[in-house]
C-alpha cells in the first residue's frame, strides 16, 4: 500500500473554525504536516495549485480557506526538513512552458536527492487565463494534446543529458512546442521526476495510461474504485506498460476515534462544521448558478430553476447537468424532510473511512486487496495536525498487518513507489 | 567623511554549476556569519546550473538571517508565477527574500521557449519594469489583515481587503488578486543591475536596491546620483533605495597583493568591475569609497566562491568590523531590516482607508 499526505490549500473542507486549525501559509504548518507524513513513512507529500481566486457574482469568494504558497518553492524548502518523503507539486501545463518547468522539476529532484513529483493538470478556463500572458485558454481536446506534448517534451529535456554526464543538444518540433538548444540541468537522481495525473475523463484516463506514473482519483467507493482500476490498468498494455507501472491513488478522508460509534459521531460533527449555513447556500448557488442568499439554509429548497449558462460561479467547475442535480436534491429533501443544509450535508459527504483504528486499517486494506486502489492520498480536515491521529494509530496497525512499510527501503520516490527508473532515450 | 548611513555588503554565491544544496548552504552560512545583508545567486536559462530561486528556497530553512536574492528572468516567465514564487520564498525564509530581475536578450534563450523572438533591449527592460510593477501590485493585493476567520459570519477572509490589480501592460496583463497572501516583508526586495541605461531607468523606478559598476569612487558617486535623480522623477526619495557597487573580486592567496587595484579592462560579463588584491586591500578600497560617500555598499562576486568568500568574510569583513564600519551581527530579522528599508503598506489598503475617510 502506498500513502500520501495532501496539504489542503483553497478548499471548503478544512474546518478553519476549529481552535486547533493553524496557519494555512506559515512554513511551520507545511513543516508539521510533512514531518508527520515522513514519521508515518508515507510515500509523498502532495500540494494542489491555485492560479486564480474563486469568485461568486464577480466578487472574491470569502467562506473557504483561501491563499497558499507557490508549490515548487515550498517543496524545495521542505526538502531541507525531510529526508525521504516524496515531494509532489501540481503545476498546470496550460500556463507554463516545458523548458522552464522541466528545469524547475529537475532542480527539485537534484536538491531533494530524488524525491520530486509533478502532478500534471490542464486548464480550459479563460477566467484563470486572465492572469497570464497566454491570456486565453485551450478547448478541451487541445488541453490534453498540449499536456501530452508538454510531458513528452519535458522527458526529452530530462533525457538530453546522458547518464555519463554529457549534455546533447535537443530539438523538439511539435504542434504545440518548437524548442531547441541545450538543457542546463544534468540527469537528476530519479532520471525523470515521477509524473502524476489527475482527471477522470476518457482523455484524462488515456493520458494517464500513456504517460503517468501515478493517477490521483476521487473514486470513494469500492465498486467505483474497482471499475476505475480495471479500466485504467486495462489501457496500459497498448502502451507497452505493465499493471505495476501505474499506481492508482484515490484522495480520501479518514475520521478515526477510539470506537466506531465515536468516529461516526465525530464525522457527523465535522460535516456540520464543513457545511456551515453560509456554505450550504453556496453549494446551492454552485448548482443553481445564481444568487440564492435570501434563502434560509434551514428551510426548504428554492422553487426557481438553475441558470444553465451562468457566469455566477468562477474558478470552480460547475456540475455538468445542474437541472438533474437540482431535481435529485429536491426529491431527496422532500422524501426525507431535509432542509437545504441537511440535504447538502447528505449529498456531498465524501468521508471515505470512518471508525476505530482497526476499522480504518481494515477498510484501507480491503480497497488495496480488492484492486480498487494501489494506495491513498489522505486529505485531512485540519491543518496542520490532521494526520497526527492517523499516523500514530492507524499506520502501526497497517504495519502489523504487513500492508504498509515499517521503514523506507529506498531513498527516492520512485523506489518508494516501486517504479523502475526510466530508460534513457538519448 | 562618512555618509551617515550603515554600510551594506552582499555577495554572490554562484560559480561553476553545482547541484548539491550543501554547497550553497555552506556559502550562505559563511555570508550569514559575516552579517552580510544578502547573498545573490545568479541564473540564466542558457547557463548550466540549477534554478536559482529553488536553490535559495532549499537553503532557507537551514539559514536564519541572511537575505536570499535569486536572479529571475522576466523575459520568458509569467509575471504571475514569478510574483507567487518570490512571495513564497519570503514566506519560507520568514521575510528574507528578494529577487534580482533580469532579462534574456539572446536568440539562444528564445529558442529554448520557442514562443517569440527575443525583443530588443529597450522593450525587454520595459517588460521587466512591468513585471516588477505587476508583482508589487500582486504583493499588495492582499491587505495584511485580509484573513479574518470570523466564525460568526462564516467568512475566512474579508473580501474587501483582497483586490483585483487589473494590470494592463504592453507585454501582458494580470487581473489578480494574488494567490499567495501578502508576504512577511510586505514586498520582497527588488534588486536590479542598473548598469545599462534602459535597466537603470527601470531600476530607478521599481528597484529597492540598484547595483552599479564603477572603477573609481567618483564614477560610483555619479552613478548613485544618477539613480537618485531618475528615482526622484518618479516621486521616490533616496531613503527608499540603496545603491551598491558591483565588484568581481579575486583575492588570491595573500593578505595584500603587490599591485592591488581595479582592472578597467574587459570586466567579467555580469560581474561588475574586476578587483584583484588581498582581503586587506579590498577592505581598504571599501573603506575609502564608503567614506567618500560614493556608495551605500558593495555587491561582491567572488571569482572562486569557496576560496574568495571565506577570505571576504574572515578577512575583509572582519577588518571592516574592527574599524566599526560594518555591523558584527544582524540586529533585525528581515532583509528590509538589514537594508534599513521600511516595510511598505499595501497601496490598496491606503487607497481603501483614504476612501473610507472621505
Amino acid at each position: 500500500m502506498h500513502l500520501a499526505a495532501h496539504f489542503p490549500g483553497v478548499n471548503s473542507t478544512t474546518v478553519w473554525s476549529d481552535p486547533r486549525s493553524g496557519s494555512q501559509i506559515d512554513f511551520t504548518s507545511f513543516e508539521h504536516l510533512a514531518r508527520t507524513a515522513e514519521r508515518g513513512k508515507f510515500d509523498f507529500f502532495f500540494l494542489a495549485e491555485g492560479l486564480r481566486l474563486r469568485e461568486y457574482d464577480g466578487r472574491v469568494h470569502d467562506l473557504d480557506v483561501v491563499g497558499r504558497p507557490e508549490s515548487l518553492t515550498v517543496l524545495n524548502a521542505l526538502a531541507a526538513v525531510t529526508d525521504r518523503l516524496g515531494l509532489a507539486a501540481t503545476v498546470n501545463a496550460t500556463f507554463n512552458e516545458p523548458y522552464e518547468l522541466a528545469r524547475r522539476f529537475a532542480t527539485l529532484d537534484h536538491l531533494s536527492g530524488g524525491r520530486a513529483a509533478w502532478n500534471v493538470v490542464t486548464s480550459s478556463d479563460a477566467f484563470t487565463g486572465e492572469n497570464f500572458r497566454r491570456g486565453g485558454f485551450l478547448d478541451r481536446a487541445d488541453r490534453y494534446t498540449r499536456a501530452a506534448e508538454f510531458v513528452s517534451t519535458a522527458r526529452e529535456l530530462w533525457d538530453s543529458w546522458a547518464p555519463d554526464g554529457v549534455p546533447r543538444p535537443f530539438a523538439h518540433h511539435g504542434r504545440h512546442f518548437d524548442v531547441c538548444g541545450e538543457f542546463t540541468v544534468p540527469r537528476s537522481p530519479q532520471g525523470h521526476p515521477v509524473v502524476i495525473q489527475a482527471g477522470d475523463s476518457d482523455e484524462g484516463r488515456e493520458f494517464a495510461a500513456g504517460a503517468a506514473d501515478v493517477v490521483f482519483t476521487r473514486h470513494g467507493t469500492l465498486e467505483a474504485g474497482r471499475a476505475f482500476w480495471a479500466d485504467v490498468k486495462g489501457r496500459l498494455a497498448k502502451y507497452g506498460r505493465d499493471s505495476d507501472d501505474l499506481k492508482i491513488m484515490p484522495g480520501v478522508t479518514v475520521v478515526v476515534a477510539d470506537t466506531d460509534a465515536e468516529a461516526q459521531q465525530d464525522a457527523a460533527e465535522i460535516r456540520r462544521l464543513q457545511v456551515s449555513p453560509q456554505n450550504a447556500i453556496l453549494a446551492l448557488e454552485q448548482v443553481w448558478g445564481r444568487d440564492l442568499s435570501s434563502y434560509d439554509p434551514d428551510g426548504p429548497f428554492p422553487s426557481v430553476d438553475p441558470e444553465p449558462e451562468s457566469g455566477f460561479v468562477q474558478g470552480r467547475v460547475r456540475v455538468a447537468d445542474p437541472f438533474a442535480v437540482a431535481a435529485k436534491w429536491r426529491a431527496l429533501s422532500e422524501e426525507k424532510g431535509l432542509s437545504i443544509r441537511e440535504t447538502v450535508i447528505e449529498t456531498t459527504t465524501r468521508q471515505s473511512f470512518v471508525g476505530s483504528p482497526q476499522t480504518v486499517a481494515a477498510g484501507l486494506t480491503a480497497f488495496v486487496d480488492g484492486k480498487a486502489a494501489d494506495g491513498f492520498i489522505l486529505v485531512p480536515h485540519l491543518t496542520p495536525g490532521g494526520l497526527d491521529a492517523f499516523v500514530d494509530r492507524v499506520v502501526p496497525l497497517l504495519q502489523e498487518r504487513g500492508a504498509f512499510r515499517s521503514e523506507y527501503t529506498g531513498s527516492t520516490l520512485r523506489e518508494h513507489l516501486g517504479l523502475a527508473e526510466p530508460v534513457w532515450k538519448g | 567623511m562618512t555618509t551617515g548611513r550603515p554600510l551594506h555588503l552582499a555577495a554572490e554565491i554562484g560559480g561553476p554549476p553545482r547541484y548539491e544544496p550543501d554547497h550553497y548552504l555552506g556559502l550562505a552560512r559563511l555570508a550569514e556569519g559575516g552579517a552580510l545583508d544578502y547573498v545573490t545567486l545568479g541564473d540564466s536559462f542558457a547557463r548550466p546550473g540549477p534554478d536559482a530561486l529553488s536553490v535559495l528556497a532549499r537553503i532557507a530553512p537551514a539559514t536564519d538571517r541572511i537575505g536570499l536574492v535569486p536572479t529571475v528572468d522576466t523575459t520568458h516567465t509569467e509575471p504571475f508565477h514569478v510574483s507567487s514564487a518570490v512571495a513564497t520564498l519570503d514566506w519560507v525564509s520568514r521575510g528574507r527574500a528578494g529577487w534580482s530581475a533580469d532579462v534574456s536578450s539572446t536568440e539562444a534563450v528564445a529558442r529554448l521557449f520557442g514562443r517569440r523572438p527575443a525583443p530588443p533591449a529597450e522593450a525587454l527592460w520595459r517588460e521587466a519594469g512591468e513585471a516588477a510593477d505587476a508583482g508589487a501590485r500582486l504583493w499588495d493585493s492582499w491587505e495584511d489583515d485580509a484573513e479574518i476567520r470570523d466564525t460568526a459570519t462564516g467568512r475566512f477572509i474579508d473580501r474587501d481587503k483582497v483586490h483585483h490589480i487589473d494590470f494592463e501592460g504592453e507585454a501582458f496583463s494580470v487581473r489578480g488578486p494574488a494567490i499567495v497572501p501578502r508576504p512577511p516583508q510586505g514586498r520582497p526586495v527588488t534588486v536590479i543591475d542598473g548598469t545599462t541605461a534602459p535597466a537603470r531607468a527601470v531600476a530607478a523606478r521599481h528597484a529597492d536596491v540598484v547595483h552599479v559598476r564603477a572603477t573609481t569612487p567618483e564614477q560610483a558617486a555619479a552613478a548613485r546620483a544618477d539613480v537618485h535623480r531618475l528615482a526622484a522623477a518618479h516621486g521616490r526619495s533616496a531613503r527608499e533605495l540603496r545603491v551598491l557597487v558591483a565588484l568581481a573580486v579575486d583575492l588570491g592567496d595573500a593578505e595584500t597583493a603587490p599591485e592591488p587595484g581595479l582592472e578597467s579592462g574587459p570586466p567579467l560579463a555580469g560581474h561588475g568591475t574586476y578587483f584583484r588584491g588581498g582581503p586587506v586591500d579590498l577592505a581598504e578600497l571599501i573603506s575609502q569609497w564608503y567614506r567618500a560617500g560614493a556608495a551605500d555598499g558593495f555587491h561582491l562576486t567572488p571569482i572562486t566562491p569557496a576560496r574568495d568568500l571565506e577570505r571576504i568574510v574572515n578577512g575583509t569583513v572582519a577588518l571592516l568590523q574592527h574599524r566599526s564600519l560594518f555591523r558584527t551581527f544582524h540586529p533585525g530579522h528581515t532583509l528590509r531590516e538589514h537594508l534599513g528599508l521600511a516595510r511598505p503598506a499595501s497601496r490598496y489598503a491606503l487607497a481603501r482607508t483614504a476612501g473610507e475617510r472621505r
